[in-house]
């Protein structure tokens, strides 16, 4: 096992503890919150939140991803290669728009739910998906490209055999970036009336409790680094083509903000 | 083999990177196209598998338009090798070595086979190799896995570009040697471009010199050095370095006097005429013993022999 991987299951095993471990950890805040009576989240499961937390991420990466590359992949075709400059321009403004103003924005036209919190999500996500096609496909050096296309091989297959591959861990570390992002920014969608791992974070700051916020965080941070490690141990058999580098694939601690 | 026929081409600029260029290829010649940078001799090449389509012109591979067939077939029938970065950086060698036999659909088994049979070829141990990525390689390994990779489907034509511009002079001698063995071994066309003067004269049986998108001159090594056609060629040959460079179009095997023998050092038959005169410089001596590629006596080189048999 690799030292991503062990981390992995380490992280991994400390979220599944706490899962389990916090409906009883009462005794355990009493003593850092004492003259307090209501000290554990208890209108939802912990583990029901985690899941409905990892539904929507997953949801809005996966149409980001799928979008993301998408348009990324036919702006550096021949024939895209014009749209460029205003694919770059429309993702940077896609990201400066804070996910909060899109859901404030979103919510009186489409009403309260999943979908305002989906579409912001799903914005905040693109940018760093289509970035790493892009520089990933960059990457693939010319000399590749050109000798595929000088063996015979047709642009699907050089497309297929010879730069996906080549760009894959920079694709790969795109994805990280946005759905570790995700993540955290997910837990906002719980102002809208979504369920996730936000809604302890949410009722505890407007009810002044400290220790449902503290539980809601906990657990949204340690689910970014799970899946953030997660990547990291996805990414590793990718690079293994490459001249070693110093210390690739470390995890990066990415989201929960 | 190849007839190209008043053939141009211009890329964005005014003036033609091949300028209404002739040019015909028989079948089994190691061709050289050589010129500076910017002389077209890269594009006339990528024409020949149509990397690059001419504006005007023809060209005709064993009888046939190239135009009429699809560009990814007449590729997969002519072997293609660049600068050593031409490697796939993600296949171990044995999958660059079988690429085009696997868009070619051979089976498994055979394209295993085909992969030890030109490693060994190539001089690299296939056991060692075949599972080695490009990065695992010397930059001489590297390309001697990009000519193996050119030869994999066995095809007539071997199209090479600068393929040995970013090796040492020591690896690049090697590989040279190499290829001209592997060229009389298989009898197959080799069309090869360079800008190093010396590189032409060692290996092409057919030099063609560029200038501006067109042919200066074409001939022989020789015939390049003997008569050059005018300044330019002259020039490009080297003015000065004219004779050292007719020496080493010339082997020691060619000169030396059986029956003579002489002492010091022995040197090998297979030596150039031109490390033979240098040998000579550094020894301060007028005659040196040969021995042959077994190690045995072959006879003495004398240094006023150099200059016979000129033609």
């Amino acid at each position: 096992m690799s030292r991503v991987q062990s981390a992995l299951a380490l992280s991994l095993l400390a979220l599944i503890v706490l899962t389990g471990w916090l409906p009883h950890a009462g005794p355990a805040f009493a003593l850092l919150f004492p003259n307090r009576d209501r000290l554990i989240y208890r209108q939802d499961d912990f583990a029901d939140l985690i899941l409905a937390h990892l539904a929507i991420v997953g949801a809005s990466s996966l149409l980001a991803a799928l979008l993301g590359s998408g348009v990324a992949l036919a702006a550096t075709r021949r024939w895209g290669l014009a749209f460029r400059p205003l694919l770059e321009t429309l993702l940077a403004v896609s990201q400066a728009l804070p996910p909060v103003a899109v859901l404030a924005v979103a919510t009186p036209l489409i009403g309260f739910g999943p979908l305002p919190a989906l579409i912001a999500l799903f914005l905040y996500g693109l940018l760093p998906i289509a970035q790493g096609m892009l520089a990933g496909l960059d990457s693939v050096p010319e000399g590749a490209r050109e000798v595929a296309r000088g063996l015979g091989m047709t642009p699907a297959q050089t497309l297929w055999q010879v730069e996906l591959p080549l760009a894959a861990p920079v694709v790969l570390a795109g994805l990280r970036t946005s759905v570790t992002i995700n993540i955290g920014t997910a837990a906002l969608a719980s102002t809208v009336g979504v369920k996730t791992l936000g809604l302890p974070i949410i009722i505890g700051l407007s009810g002044f409790n400290t220790p449902y916020v503290l539980q809601g965080a906990v657990l949204v941070g340690l689910l970014a680094l799970t899946v953030d490690l997660a990547f990291a141990a996805l990414s590793e058999p990718l690079g293994r083509w490459r001249a070693p580098q110093p210390s690739p694939g470390e995890p990066t601690l990415a989201g929960a903000d | 083999m190849i007839e190209m026929t008043q053939v141009s081409k211009t890329f964005g600029g005014a003036r033609p990177a091949v300028d209404d260029l002739s040019l015909s290829i028989a079948a089994g010649e190691f061709v050289v196209l050589i010129g500076s940078s910017g002389s077209g001799k890269s594009t006339l090449l990528r024409m020949i598998n149509r990397l690059v389509e001419p504006d005007r012109g023809e060209i005709l591979v064993n009888g046939v338009d190239i135009r009429r067939q699809r560009p990814e077939d007449l590729r997969r029938r002519m072997g293609y090798a660049i600068q050593s970065i031409g490697l796939f950086p993600h296949w171990t060698v044995a999958q660059n070595i079988g690429t085009v036999p696997r868009l070619l659909k051979w089976t498994k088994a055979r394209i295993d086979a085909r992969v030890d049979e030109l490693l060994a070829l190539l001089h690299l141990d296939p056991a060692e190799f075949r599972h080695r990525y490009p990065h695992q390689l010397s930059g001489g390994q590297q390309q001697r896995v990009g000519v193996a990779r050119a030869l994999a489907a066995d095809p007539d034509v071997l199209l090479m570009d600068e393929p040995f511009g970013a090796l040492d002079p020591v690896t690049r001698g090697a590989l040279q040697e190499e290829l001209l063995r592997i060229h009389a071994l298989s009898g197959k066309t080799v069309v090869l471009v360079t800008h190093d003067i010396d590189e032409a004269l060692q290996l092409g049986s057919h030099i063609v010199l560029m200038n501006q998108g067109r042919i200066v001159q074409q001939g022989r090594p020789l015939d390049l050095l003997r008569r050059p056609a005018n300044a330019f060629v002259h020039d490009f040959v080297g003015r000065t370095e004219i004779g050292l460079r007719l020496l080493a179009l010339d082997r020691v095997a060619g000169r030396l006097r059986p029956n003579e023998a002489a002492v010091g050092e022995p040197i090998s038959a297979d030596l150039s005429l031109r490390e033979a005169l240098s040998t000579f410089v550094a020894r301060r001596v007028d005659r040196l013993p040969v021995v042959d590629d077994q190690g045995r006596p072959a006879g003495a080189l004398f240094f006023s022999d150099l200059l016979e048999r000129q033609l």
